[in-house]
């Protein structure tokens, strides 16, 4: 199956830094892919240049075998979506929210659908309540129907759990797990815990100042590292 | 004290009576106001919600403290300024507005335009900058990104109607270089208000005072209730 992406020669400058540096990457089709590190190490960078919300400065990024040009079609990016640390809701009722992105395709909005999503993020009973009213964590699941209900082909997830209680990082983890087994969705998750890497992702690469240092299956990754970096990043050494 | 108690007797009479000549000044006065609120709303918000989201624009150093200074235009030099464009000699005297509402319309959005745009401006600057790269992150399109960080600061957008309304109704030197308070053509509620002063007729002049106030007052009842519900969710 061609790979969802293929990364050649990726350098990515913000003014004179480089901040990713990425010669050679390929992520599999419907695989869940954990990319770990320290915190300015490039991960949500990366996210962004998977979403196409940046150019890269230099190098190709292919897209189902498409390379990919600094104008990428709104058909492609459309495909991609991808849920923030700290989500972004309008000033809207939470049903509303989990509708824009069919609104924003101009499809017709299929309540049963949102409906679903909020039934099973367990937000069904807040469908009608202004988004202010939220925690933290019921704003996060709010995000992650959001970007679910449009059924991205790729689904990018910048530390999705951050601050959030054990309950909600277990049902976010669930529905991330479970949507990949359904529909196949390839899933890109930048995270700082370790564990949820440990317990969600088929394969986990480390990146420290914009480099992918190791990339591995992920029951080898955690049990075998090849570099002493993510050994010392396993061991929970301060690396750089 | 005497003369407050009979400017609210007078106004009440006024209104009581239903005076033609009032109602052709609060009407005037309500056409004036509104067209060039409209046309003000219709040219600052588009130019202010773009100059708000292109946070790099070449040339923004100069162009925000321009716009800071048109919001704090005097009338006064709005009024001189519109006259001398539209007098017999001046470039577009041609068109025949001066002493006539259109022209007032045209020195009164003068004066409303900076202010919707430098407020629409500042209230689109104040919306989160990670919305529109979420909003992109969804698969909007920029103009999209631009409709919905618009509706996002929408509680601002409406100050700025509400400040740009307030200026114009309760602006008296312009519309007076402008307009010429012309009986029956081109008086408005603040110039009837100069005129019956001057004529020492302050009860009268205080009673279209609080008429004026009260029209202020209702119109922005309702925008008050607007912004009321836009800030719900």
């Amino acid at each position: 199956m061609t790979p969802a992406y293929e990364l050649t020669g990726i350098r990515h400058y913000y003014g004179e830094r480089c901040v990713v540096n990425v010669p050679d990457l390929e992520i599999n089709t419907g695989e869940i892919l954990g990319i770990v590190g320290p915190s300015g190490a490039g991960k949500s960078t990366l996210l962004r240049l998977l979403n196409f919300l940046e150019v890269p400065t230099e190098g190709q990024i292919r897209y189902h075998g498409n390379l990919t040009t600094s104008d990428v079609s709104l058909e492609t990016r459309r495909e991609i979506t991808t849920v923030f640390q700290r989500p972004m809701l309008l000033r809207r009722s939470v049903a509303a929210n989990v509708r824009i992105g069919q609104r924003i395709r101009g499809t017709a909005p299929k309540d049963n659908s949102v409906d679903g999503w909020l039934d099973r993020l367990g937000l069904g009973e807040l469908a009608d309540a202004p988004v202010r009213t939220l925690s933290a964590g019921e704003a996060q699941r709010v995000a992650l129907a959001r970007a679910l209900v449009v059924s991205p082909s790729v689904l990018l997830l910048d530390e999705p759990t951050g601050n959030l209680d054990p309950y909600n990082v277990g049902l976010i983890e669930e529905i991330v797990r479970a949507d990949c087994a359904e529909r196949g969705t390839t899933i890109v998750v930048v995270t700082h815990d370790l564990f949820q890497s440990r317990r969600i992702a088929d394969r986990t690469a480390l990146m420290i100042n914009g480099r992918m240092l190791e990339i591995a299956e992920t029951m080898r990754f955690f049990s075998d590292p090849q570099h002493p970096k993510t050994a010392a990043f396993l061991r929970g050494d301060l690396v750089y | 004290m005497e003369t407050l108690g009979r400017a609210f007797s007078d106004a009440l009479g006024l209104l009581w009576r239903v005076d033609s000549t009032l109602l052709e000044i609060v009407g005037l006065t309500l056409q004036v106001t509104l067209v060039a609120l409209a046309i003000a709303l219709l040219l600052g918000i588009p130019i202010g919600a773009a100059i708000g989201l292109a946070r790099r624009l070449p040339g923004r150093a100069l162009l925000v403290p321009l716009i800071y200074t048109g919001m704090g235009l005097p009338p006064v030099v709005v009024g001189l300024f519109t006259y001398l464009l539209l007098s017999n000699q001046g470039p577009i005297g041609g068109l025949g507005w001066l002493f006539t509402p259109a022209g007032m319309i045209m020195a009164q959005t003068i004066i409303a335009f900076p202010l919707v745009l430098g407020l629409t401006m500042a209230a689109v600057q104040s919306v989160d900058p990670d919305l529109p790269i979420q909003m992109r992150a969804l698969g909007a399109t920029r103009r999209q990104v631009a409709l919905t960080t618009l509706v996002e600061s929408r509680i601002g957008v409406t100050a700025a109607v509400v400040a740009a309304y307030g200026s114009i109704i309760s602006e008296v030197g312009a519309v007076m270089l402008v307009g010429g308070n012309i009986e029956g053509e081109t008086r408005v509620l603040t110039t009837a208000i100069v005129l019956e002063t001057r004529k020492g007729n302050f009860a009268l002049a205080l009673a279209l005072g609080i008429i004026l106030l009260g029209l202020a007052f209702l119109t922005n009842l309702v925008f008050h209730r607007l912004q009321v519900r836009q800030g719900g969710s």
